[in-house]
């Protein structure tokens, strides 16, 4: 629990949650602009968000080593 | 509206509950001054909770040992493990002890050996752990279910339990398997698609019942999920498959020699992308809910331990949400990667 771990981990949550928090600010503008598309909007936002949080995961995965 | 007041109050009642557990928890494992369950406590139950174990412990003390199988150059060695327990065991001459969690060989004494590399001597361990006997009951669960459901469709219907699973297998074949492999390809990997969705969803649940049973928690064995993908991809590869890795058609030559290695690095990245992300998020649900029990106990308040309660309740329902997206997750981006191995060229 070093200060430079402490650190990485901090900076690899905030990549991570603008990145996800990006993609739901645009799923929702989607979703407000053609609601018939709501499923596929939510299934592409599901993979992308999952796509980052598992670098983010090995990221933290590797912090702490 | 006399009926919600009700449940209001039985749920704070509930919520009042963790005052007799943590008067109960005065006596722990390790022996401290202080009263009550201290960090260290914590720490050591949640360890204990991550890793495999070679026998069911239920309760304090309520539990039944899984057999161990070992095998060395004497030959198979087996026994049950709550022999572990006592110290040394002897088997056909060898002895063995248990430390840390894994067996090691041992002379009559209880020492351990070393190799001359230093490393100590073990036989090779194909005991039956509770991650194994957690994986072998799911399938056969996993395969008598569905085996029932198949068997129970008359007139084109099903009947009883196919009835609930009927939507969820159609969800995989037309959200995930048609319009990512395509129409023509879709039947070959539908099996291993099912499969692979339904073992990750079930395991992902028993790891959030109270046994203990952690196991896509288990990086091993996301490994094996996620070498299956590979492995598949790789096999079901076509031609164009293979040249959009190495030799991409429409990019000038320079930009293919650089293109070409990153590629590369891509085809092994994806399935390691795939074992992090599953282990990762199952390991760190668990810590997290078990590091929020401890926390219930540790302040010895009943104020915090409600609070604690009610949290713990609700982080374990976004577990349930994390167990199924996860699931789904590894099918979809594994359907991902076959629809790319199987793409033909007309499909651009």
């Amino acid at each position: 629990m070093t200060i430079p771990r402490i650190v990485g981990a901090g900076l690899i949550v905030i990549g991570a949650g603008i990145g996800i928090g990006r993609i739901g600010g645009s799923a929702m503008d989607a979703i407000a602009r053609q609601p018939d598309a709501t499923s596929k909007i939510q299934t592409a936002m599901l993979i992308a968000a999952a796509l980052i949080e598992g670098i983010g995961f090995a990221a933290l995965f590797a912090v702490s080593e | 509206m006399q009926r919600k007041v009700y449940t209001k109050v039985l749920v704070a009642i509930m919520m009042m509950f963790t005052f007799s557990v943590n008067a109960q928890h005065g006596e722990s494992h390790s022996d401290n001054t202080t009263k009550g369950i201290t960090k260290t406590d914590v720490d050591n139950t949640i360890g204990h909770h991550m890793v495999d174990s070679y026998g069911f412990e239920i309760l304090h003390g309520v539990g039944f040992p899984l057999p161990v199988i070992l095998y060395n150059d004497n030959g198979v060695h087996i026994f049950s493990s709550s022999a572990l327990h006592h110290g040394v065991v002897e088997s056909n001459g060898d002895y063995f002890i248990a430390s840390h969690g894994k067996i090691y060989t041992t002379d009559a004494e209880g020492n351990m050996m070393d190799d001359g590399h230093g490393h100590h001597v073990h036989p090779l361990d194909f005991s039956i752990t509770k991650n194994v006997f957690t994986i072998m009951l799911t399938v056969m669960i996993l395969f008598f279910l569905f085996k029932g459901m198949a068997k129970s469709y008359k007139n084109g219907l099903p009947t009883g339990f196919g009835r609930f699973m009927e939507p969820i297998v159609i969800f995989v074949r037309d959200e995930i398997a048609i319009p990512n492999i395509g129409e023509k390809h879709h039947k070959r990997f539908m099996g291993y698609l099912l499969t692979v969705f339904f073992f990750i969803w079930f395991l992902n649940l028993a790891g959030l019942m109270p046994f203990g049973m952690n196991i896509t928690g288990n990086i091993t064995i996301t490994f094996s999920l996620a070498i299956l993908t590979f492995i598949l991809t790789q096999m079901n590869g076509k031609k164009d498959y293979w040249m959009h890795i190495f030799w991409m058609p429409g990019v000038p030559t320079p930009m293919k020699v650089i293109l070409a290695p990153i590629e590369l690095l891509g085809v092994f990245i994806k399935p390691f992308a795939l074992m992090i992300r599953l282990y990762a998020n199952i390991s760190a649900g668990h810590i997290v809910l078990m590091s929020l029990i401890g926390l219930m106990f540790t302040f010895h308040s009943y104020m915090a331990g409600s609070a604690f309660f009610g949290l713990t309740i609700f982080l374990s329902l976004i577990e349930l949400l994390v167990a199924a997206l996860q699931a789904y997750i590894f099918t979809i981006l594994s359907a991902l990667y076959f629809g790319m191995a199987v793409e033909e060229h007309g499909d651009h």
